[in-house]
């Protein structure tokens, strides 16, 4: 089931690289029949899943089973290094509550970019292909539980991302995509050689040899005393933990690490942008929670303030940058910076309600972000140009488009009765209740105000008000009085057709259900996640130690 | 004064000799197969360019069953002890094989040499005596013997890279070549001559049995061991002896250039292995060695100093094969990673970067001559719009390069796995080692990309746009290569295991 859901897009890859590349539009559709289908399993997978089963680490005894769903498991490599024993890598693939939504957010946002991709024109064909390529590769991050399996995925999201942004990007997109290459893949090396250092300090229980596992990485029971990273091996501990954390910040992205996402955004096509904030920064949070902190718990638990003030300085840094912005894209993605700080303060406040909120905003985030970066593609694909004062008064001529921006716009504003308003409610109500975490929640709530500012202001000017001519459509009054508009590479009506919808009331319609009634997510979620912050509290720390 | 010997001491070398003969089969077979070559070319006339390519293919692969056959040989040392058959050499032994093979198969579709005028009866013939110098270079267990090898490697590559006499940057790369291989030589010579004046012996098992058991001047010592290591390091093109890698490889044919890049580079790091492991081994527990020559700290300088150098460098590279060149210091530095940590895992993670690089570095540089042919030019900006013009080739050649640079799933990638994997295990001694290995391996993307970028994110100026078509057996052997790339990327087991077994040098106790 979950190979299936990782393999079917590239299966759909190597069916389009048959395809003539003149056939665009079966190479479209085959696309699309490969992200419904992966649609289709994403459901099957969510209505089998049982959210009372734990996940994060082992069930008692050392058994997958009882703890994971859907497990895959089959030994992929296995080679004799000599006085090391047996180096074994597994293809180990299996969900919990931390991986549910997440799989079922990527599914959802793969059926939506290859809608919104169907106005790419330029070689179609290794479009569609990088395409499926990325969608494997995020789907298989968030499913594998063998760091190996786990990193070969990671490392594979980047080359198509490269391409995609390079090839089918805006005007400086060598620049955007060759820094969005350099900065995460600096991050991953970092994770390769912790990845090489977990491997020889962990020992299987089940097997008594060296693992992969993330499973077993993240029981402190698993670890050698002596190793370099084992328990008494309190340095390197520490260098380890913060080189990974700074090789999932990188793609979270966290200040100050965050300088190629509005490069990258700018630059990248809609659908990539929507991949790209609706996904592929999850990745990052992901990650911390999956593998930096239960593997760390000690220095996760010392780290907690700097990651809470790492996450404040993204909330407000990420809102001011967003207030400054003339291209509505760029506001967008500093907003995506600033929304992605409320996750990061809700992994700091390590309680059940943070924790909870994080994850949930994760998942809001995904959608919401989604949805706003579609919304500009609309505006961008009808006037081609994103700035927002050359626009105004769009309520009048666009209704339907301005009704579904009222609703992202004030759902990422966290609004309530829509989905932002309970994570990021969540998040504040564990980062108050947590006493690390209480003064720096504080100074974040002002991210909240200036949020609000953004949003709101960027709502006026371009939808209300007077409509400015110049950006869409000229307006000529001939010599009897009568006005008569020219529209700029547009034909007929303004507003959104029917793909456009498709694409964006689905995503409306969860933002509104899940701001009323967020059980789906929130009871998928929180068996794991309590179970996560009992990994990470330092009292069962201490009963290993 | 010289002795006449004895009827009886000749007939004992003899069957010494003979007893020997049976562990050299293939390379007797080659020095047979060279000769064939040249008779061959001389009955032929100049219209046998086809038949020459495949003889020697034919003849390589031929050369593969005996090197079989010796798998179920014991390890053993011969000739007096000037040579050896052990697993490891054996390893090399295919290696250099399958390398030749991909030598002629890379010189049968480059234009530049189809179109010389001379002939190309020496140039197959050379290239299979360069696989019999490789081949005895990791083997070779007496001083001597060793000199000897790598001077049949190098009298053969200086002939290969001044292949092509009309060009003037050909017969340049040919003379910078020899002058510094000269210089190197004396270097190597000299540095052997210091330690056969401190032993009184040149086979490397008992240089290392009479060091320990006589002691030795420190300062000697260590004159000789860079001296050696100054020899063996132009070899392996590593800094600082690396000053002729650019030169040569952008002049010399292209085919010449990714021969030497690969299989002349692991007959350097084969030579260095053995002769570090056996003759003078320093374990790092410095009090359970008996010999405290610190080698590998000069070995981790000239590692260091090559990632860094070779990758910073090749930034700026406007050409290709330069660019490459620079990339191939770079390796060298990230295969002696590997050798420093002198131990099984570490000598079985070169092998397995070594492979790798086979592959890549070969796949790469079959696509450069592709390429060269259809364009005429190895820089990068008449690369602009080329991913469009030919998909596979594009295609084949963006999975070489990241697998040079190291990502997953691709065979490069396992090899930078072993390698880290080997200096980790050691603990905590080379993490700075191992931080610049991975910090210049990011510098390293950023060029290796300017390929694709070129390829793919730029579009050519000139009017042409029309699809390049490529013959059907270059598509072939590129998508080969571009598929064992990827396919040992993902399931590295085989290779890696049969690594495993060779890291068994004769003479030499790895922990």
């Amino acid at each position: 089931m979950l190979s299936l859901i990782v393999f079917l897009p590239i299966i759909a890859g190597l069916i389009i690289l048959a395809v003539p590349s003149s056939q665009k539009q079966i190479i479209r559709i085959v696309s699309l029949l490969g992200a419904i289908g992966q649609g289709v399993i994403a459901v099957l997978i969510w209505r089998q899943y049982d959210p009372t089963m734990a996940g994060i680490v082992a069930a008692p005894g050392g058994s997958l089973a009882g703890s994971f769903q859907m497990i895959e498991r089959v030994p992929w490599i296995s080679l004799d290094l000599g006085s090391f024993g047996p180096l074994n890598i597994e293809y180990l693939l299996g969900v919990d509550g931390l991986s549910i939504t997440m799989v079922l957010l990527t599914a959802l946002i793969s059926i939506i970019g290859v809608l919104s991709s169907w106005t790419i024109q330029k070689q179609v064909k290794g479009y569609f292909i990088l395409y499926n390529l990325l969608a494997t590769a995020m789907m298989g991050c968030f499913v594998a539980l063998d760091f190996f399996l786990f990193y070969v995925f990671w490392e594979l999201m980047l080359l198509p991302m490269y391409f995609l942004i390079g090839i089918w990007g805006g005007p400086n997109r060598e620049y955007a995509a060759i820094k969005f290459f350099l900065y995460t893949l600096f991050g991953s090396v970092f994770m390769l050689l912790v990845m090489i250092g977990l491997y020889f300090s962990v020992i299987d229980p089940l097997t008594g040899h060296h693992t992969f596992s993330l499973v077993a990485m993240a029981d402190q029971a698993n670890y050698i005393k002596g190793a370099i990273l084992g328990p008494d091996n309190v340095t390197w501990r520490y260098v380890a933990f913060i080189v990974l954390f700074v090789g999932f910040a990188i793609k979270v992205p966290m200040f100050p690490f965050h300088t190629w996402l509005p490069d990258a955004h700018v630059e990248a096509p809609t659908p990539i942008s929507v991949i790209l904030a609706g996904v592929l920064l999850k990745l990052g949070t992901y990650g911390m929670m999956r593998i930096n902190f239960p593997l760390f718990p000690e220095v996760y638990q010392a780290g907690l303030y700097v990651i809470a003030v790492f996450g404040a300085i993204n909330i407000i840094y990420g809102a001011f940058c967003a207030l400054a912005q003339q291209d509505l894209k760029k506001m967008v993605a500093y907003s995506s910076i600033s929304h992605m700080g409320y996750v990061l303060l809700g992994l700091a406040a390590a309680n059940s309600e943070g924790m909870v909120g994080a994850l949930y905003q994760m998942f809001n985030h995904g959608t919401i972000t989604a949805m706003l970066f579609l919304l500009v593609g609309v505006i961008y694909d009808r006037a081609h140009s994103r700035q927002i004062d050359k626009f105004g008064g769009l309520a009048s001529y666009m209704p339907v488009y301005t009704g579904l921006v009222i609703v992202a716009w004030f759902a990422s504003l966290g609004l309530p009765g829509l989905s932002g308003f309970i994570s990021e409610a969540f998040v504040f109500v564990g980062a108050f209740s947590a006493p690390v975490t209480r003064p720096i929640a504080m100074v974040s709530v002002l991210g909240i105000v200036f949020g609000a500012a953004y949003l709101l202001w960027s709502l006026q000017r371009m939808f209300l008000g007077k409509r400015k001519p110049d950006a869409l459509y000229d307006l000529e009054v001939d010599a009897h009085g009568h006005e008569h508009i020219h529209f700029h590479d547009w034909k007929g009506k303004l507003d959104l057709d029917a793909r456009e919808l498709t694409m964006l009331v689905p995503l409306a319609v969860i933002i509104i259900a899940l701001g009323i009634y967020p059980m789906p997510v929130m009871g998928l979620i929180t068996t794991s996640v309590n179970k996560l912050v009992q990994v990470l509290a330092p009292v069962a720390m201490s009963a290993v130690h | 004064m010289f002795e006449m010997p004895s009827g009886a001491e000749i007939q004992s070398i003899i069957s010494i000799l003979k007893g020997g003969a049976g562990y050299f089969v293939p390379e007797i077979y080659l020095s047979a197969l060279f000769m064939v070559l040249i008779l061959l070319d001389l009955i032929t006339g100049k219209k046998n360019r086809g038949l020459l390519a495949t003889v020697s293919i034919a003849g390589l692969v031929g050369s593969l069953f005996f090197i079989f056959k010796q798998q179920a040989m014991p390890d053993t040392q011969f000739f007096f002890g000037m040579y050896s058959l052990d697993r490891f050499g054996i390893f090399f032994k295919y290696f250099f094989v399958a390398s030749g093979i991909l030598a002629v198969l890379t010189t049968v579709i480059d234009d530049q040499l189809k179109k010389h005028e001379s002939g190309m009866g020496e140039y197959y013939a050379l290239l299979v005596a360069m696989v019999v110098g490789m081949m005895m270079m990791a083997s070779s267990t007496d001083l001597l013997m060793m000199f000897l090898s790598m001077e049949l490697v190098s009298l053969s590559a200086y002939a290969l890279t001044g292949y092509l006499k009309r060009e003037p940057r050909s017969s340049e790369a040919a003379l910078k070549y020899l002058v510094y291989g000269a210089v190197s030589s004396g270097m190597l010579l000299y540095g052997f001559s210091l330690i056969y004046g401190m032993t009184a012996e040149t086979n490397i098992t008992r240089i290392s049995m009479a060091l320990a058991a006589h002691g030795y001047d420190q300062l000697v010592m260590i004159l000789a061991v860079l001296l050696i290591m100054a020899g063996l390091g132009y070899k392996m093109g590593a800094v600082p002896f690396h000053f002729w890698s650019p030169d040569v490889y952008e002049g010399a044919p292209t085919p010449v250039t990714a021969y030497l890049s690969v299989a002349s580079k692991a007959a350097g790091f084969a030579m260095l292995m053995r002769f570090f492991f056996v003759a003078v081994p320093q374990g790092f527990d410095v009090s359970a060695s008996a010999l405290h020559i610190d080698w590998l700290s000069i070995l981790m300088l000239v590692s260091a100093a090559s990632m860094i150098y070779g990758n910073v460098v090749a930034i700026w590279q406007k050409n290709v094969k330069r660019l490459l060149a620079y990339s191939s210091i770079a390796h060298a530095g990230y295969l002696l990673l590997g050798v420093i940590t002198m131990d099984q895992l570490g000598t079985q993670a070169v092998l397995v970067y070594l492979s790798a690089y086979l592959l890549m570095n070969y796949g790469a540089f079959y696509v450069v001559i592709l390429i060269a042919n259809r364009t005429g030019s190895e820089n990068l900006d008449d690369y602009r719009g080329l991913g469009k013009r030919m998909p596979l080739l594009g295609a084949a050649l963006t999975v070489f390069l990241i697998s040079l640079v190291g990502l997953p799933p691709t065979f490069g990638f396992i090899g930078k796995l072993m390698i880290f994997s080997a200096l980790i295990a050691k603990g905590s001694l080379f993490m700075w080692l191992a931080l610049i290995g991975i910090l210049t391996s990011v510098i390293s993307l950023y060029y290796y990309m300017l390929i694709p970028l070129n390829m793919y994110l730029r579009d050519s100026e000139n009017a042409e746009q029309g699809v390049m078509e490529t013959g059907m057996g270059a598509k072939l052997v590129t998508a080969s290569l571009m598929i064992l790339t990827l396919w040992f990327g993902l399931f590295f087991q085989p290779i890696a295991n049969y690594a495993k077994y060779s890291s068994v040098l004769f003479g030499a106790f790895l922990n």
